[in-house]
Formats: C-alpha cells, structure tokens, sequence
C-alpha cells in the first residue's frame, strides 16, 4: 500500500473540507478500501476517516416513520438497534460478512462502494430509501448506477440514510462461501403503495428491481404468484461460482423465499 | 511519521508510524508484540482479530492513526494475572484447539469477544461466529468444543476427537 495523510475530522464540514484536497478519499470501516489499497488498485493521497464523527452515528426513527441511519453506523451496531424497528434490515445487516467485518464496516462504506454482491443495495433500493448526503437528498432508485458506479460526486459523503418501514419485508440471501457476499440475494419489502424486488450478486449491471415480479405480487402477494413468471432476463454474471442461467434460476428461487417468510 | 498513543492490555503505548502502518504492525513490529499474527492480510482469515473497544476486529485491516486512543487487547494479554493460561485459552489446550497454532490468537479473542456477548452459545452459534476465523489444521471441532467447554456447557454431543 503506497503511503498517504491521515485525518480524522469530528465534524461533516470539517471532512467536506479535508475531502476537497488533491486526491482525497473518504475511509470508512475500511472493509473494502483498505485491501484495495493493498492491492493497489487505489492510491489515494489523503484519507480522510468518518469514523469519528458523532453525528454520522447511531439510527432513529423519523416523525415520519422511517429508521434513519447514520452514514458512518456499523453494520453490527444496525443488526442490533434496527431489529426493534425493521426486522429485516436488521437481519440483512447481521449477516454480513463476518463479526469482526460487522463491526468496521458501514453502511456508508457499503452504498459508496456498491459492490455488485453487497447486501445493502438490495435493502435500499427494495425500500426505496432516500441516500442523504452533504449536499443532497437522492432517492435509490436514481442512487445506482450500475456496478460500483453511483450518482455521488467526487469528495461526496454519505451522512444518512432513510428506510421507510414496510407492511412486511424478507431478505434471502444465497451465501457465496468463499467471499461471504451474495451469490444472489434478493430483498422483497411490500408497502402500502406497492411491492418491490430488488436483486443483488446477480447482475452485471449491480442492484436491479425485479420489476415484472413487483406486478404479479401486487396482485397477490404469495409466493405462487411469481410460479408463472421466467427468471428474469440482462445482463446476468457469469463466473466459477454459477453460470448466468444458474443466477437466473436463483432470482426466482431467493424471490419465492423472500415473499414466503414474509407474507 | 505521526505520534499514536493508544492503551494495549491496559498499559498506554506510543509510537511513530506512518499513516499507511495497519495496527497489526504497529502490534508487531512497533510493539514486538507477535502474539497477532498475520495470515492473509485482506481480511479474510481473521489471525489478527482482536479487541478494539471491547469489540472484535481485523487488526490487518484497521490503520493504527484510526486506533489512536483506542483500548486495544490482544492475545498477551488473555492470560489470567498470575501468568496461568485463561479459562477459554486451558480449554483450547485441553480439548486439542489448536495444531499448529497459527490461528489460535485470533480464535482465542474471537471465542473471547462471542462469550461476552453470549456466555452460552449453542454449538451452531459458535460455528456462526467463527466465519470469519480460518483455521487450515483442525477441521475445527475441537476449537467448537473447546469454546462450549470454556463456556462451561457439555461437550459430548459434538463430533468428532
Ligand atoms: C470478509 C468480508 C466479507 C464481506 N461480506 C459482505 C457481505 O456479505 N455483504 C456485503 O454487503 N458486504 C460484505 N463485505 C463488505 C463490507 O460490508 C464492507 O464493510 C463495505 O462494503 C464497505 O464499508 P466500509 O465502511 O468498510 O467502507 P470502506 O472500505 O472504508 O470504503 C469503501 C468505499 O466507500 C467510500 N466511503 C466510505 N464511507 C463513505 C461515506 N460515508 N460516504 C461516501 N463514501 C464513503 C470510500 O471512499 C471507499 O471508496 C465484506 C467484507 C469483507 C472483508
Ligand atoms: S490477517 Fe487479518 S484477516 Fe487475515
Ligand atoms: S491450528 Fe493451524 S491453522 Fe488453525
């Protein structure tokens, strides 16, 4: 790892400004930087560590019924203070990764970074959570941008994040061992205004909505309403761990799981 | 180089380091203190766990700046005060937790870090916790069981010698 500055801010506009030096990066837990930097497929000449910053800790619910998140909370600390207000959230976050990666990783880190197999894209974009950031307020659906690209701007930090809470909601995740990301999971949360699919590990192009399933499962939310449909079609990955048709195949499964656990 | 200070088994500890020097080098190398070891260095095996705050951690994959006032523990300092092995460390020993050894400081703090959380975890959550803790020699039942003897549950019903 070739060497570079150190800063800890305790304050957003403090990181804001020591983001805006030459080829400044923000760490989070450092989960996925760090070992990018080892490999040198990174080189940033400052990082700049969100973690002590208070503010961007810790999760609340909103006047209007939305977990907010702090953009710099663990995934273990989500896993233990979410349960109480979204189940499946909370579940999604705790098996992530391993214990120790829980409790350094972040849920910032993790949007920011938008790996293809992550968890917390599926959460975000199948709860239509809106990515708070220092300058703005972006809703998911327009967040992604396809695998490890998002609408954030250079020097861009992710303070917040907010779920709406739904009626009823399920993440399936299909474990790849080795990486203990997803192969595929799916995450499939039905709210009042409708239902929404949203897949990840499965698609080249990142986290997607499983739109026709959405649909069918409007109409009937069960786990037979999705019998009739084909594994969806795109762009699938295909590699050692599963051919494109496999992934495929798995969507429906993961997505026939989702809605049976919870419905 | 940057000055960190931080307290490693209950002494405070300072040292040079470059912003890029992870915490399992500055344990190592600033400290010479070996007891964590480093296996793969990308934050898979979990050889170099040990507690930050009270909690479990990669130490391959935390900068030592981002430690600075941290209250760090590791393997040096699980032994009981008069220097005899600790409940969780005998019961490694005496259920055959370890071969070669090289994974036993991260599974000792790890093992360390879930019976605080949950001092009488089934057999399944032991497995679960120990994802993130590689361990190329013992097939791992043996460490199973050392972790539900230290935990003081019986050990009978778990495979294999
Ligand atoms: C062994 C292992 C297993 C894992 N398993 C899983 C898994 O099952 N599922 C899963 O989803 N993930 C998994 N991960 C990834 C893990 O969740 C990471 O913690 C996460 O992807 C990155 O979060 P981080 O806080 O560590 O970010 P970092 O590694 O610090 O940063 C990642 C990127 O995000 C940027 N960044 C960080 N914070 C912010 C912010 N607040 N605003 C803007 N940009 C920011 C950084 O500049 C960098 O580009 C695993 C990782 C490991 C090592
Ligand atoms: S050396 Fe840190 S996880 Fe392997
Ligand atoms: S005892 Fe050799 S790696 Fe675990």
């Amino acid at each position: 790892m070739y060497n570079f500055e150190f800063s800890k801010p305790g304050t957003i506009d403090e990181a804001v400004a020591a983001l805006g030096a030459d080829e400044a990066q923000a760490l989070g837990g450092g989960q996925t930087l760090l070992p990018t930097m080892k490999q040198r497929l990174a080189a940033p000449e400052v990082l700049v560590s969100l973690t002590g910053i208070d503010q961007m800790k810790g999760i609340c619910l909103s006047d209007a019924g939305e977990v907010c998140i702090g953009g710099a909370t663990t995934h273990a600390t989500v896993a233990a203070e979410a349960a109480a207000h979204y189940p499946a959230l909370a579940a999604l976050a705790g098996r992530i990764g391993d214990p120790a990666v829980r409790n350094r990783g972040t849920i910032g880190g993790s949007l920011a970074n938008n790996d293809p197999s992550a968890c917390y894209p599926a959460a975000a974009l199948g709860s239509g959570a809106t990515i708070i950031t220092n300058t703005r307020e972006i809703a998911a659906d327009d967040y992604f941008q396809g695998m490890f690209a998002t609408a954030l701007d250079e020097g861009e930090i992710i303070t917040e994040v907010r779920f709406p809470v739904p009626e009823a909601a399920n993440y399936q995740k299909f474990v790849q061992p080795a990486s203990r990301f997803a192969l595929v999971g799916v995450f499939v949360a039905k709210y009042a205004d409708g239902v929404r699919v949203a897949v990840t590990g499965a698609s080249s192009d990142g986290v997607f909505r499983w739109t026709e399933a959405e649909e069918v499962l409007n109409g009937s939310f069960t786990k037979d309403a999705i019998d009739a449909l084909s594994p969806p079609s795109g762009d699938m990955i295909a590699d050692l761990h599963g051919s494109a048709e496999y992934r495929a195949h798995l969507v429906k499964v993961m997505t026939g799981r989702a809605v049976a656990a919870a419905s | 180089m940057t000055q960190v200070t931080m307290t490693v088994n209950g002494k405070t500890v300072s040292g040079d380091v470059e912003g890029r020097t992870l915490l399992a080098e500055f344990l190592r190398e600033g400290l010479k203190m070996t007891g964590t070891h480093i296996g793969c260095d990308t934050s898979q095996c979990g050889a170099c766990v040990v507690h930050m705050n009270g909690e479990a951690v990669k130490s391959c994959s935390v900068l030592a700046l981002d430690a600075e006032g941290a209250e760090v523990k590791t393997i040096e300092g699980m032994a009981n005060p008069d220097g005899s092995l600790s409940t969780i460390q005998q019961a490694f020993q005496d259920h055959h937790g370890l071969q070669c050894g090289f994974c036993t400081p991260g599974m000792v703090m790890s093992a360390a870090a879930l019976l605080k959380d949950n001092p009488k975890p089934t057999e399944r959550e032991i497995r679960e916790y120990l994802e993130g803790n590689i361990c190329r020699c013992t097939g791992y039942h043996n460490i199973v069981k050392a972790i539900m003897a230290a935990s003081g549950q019986d050990v009978g019903a778990i495979a294999a010698e």
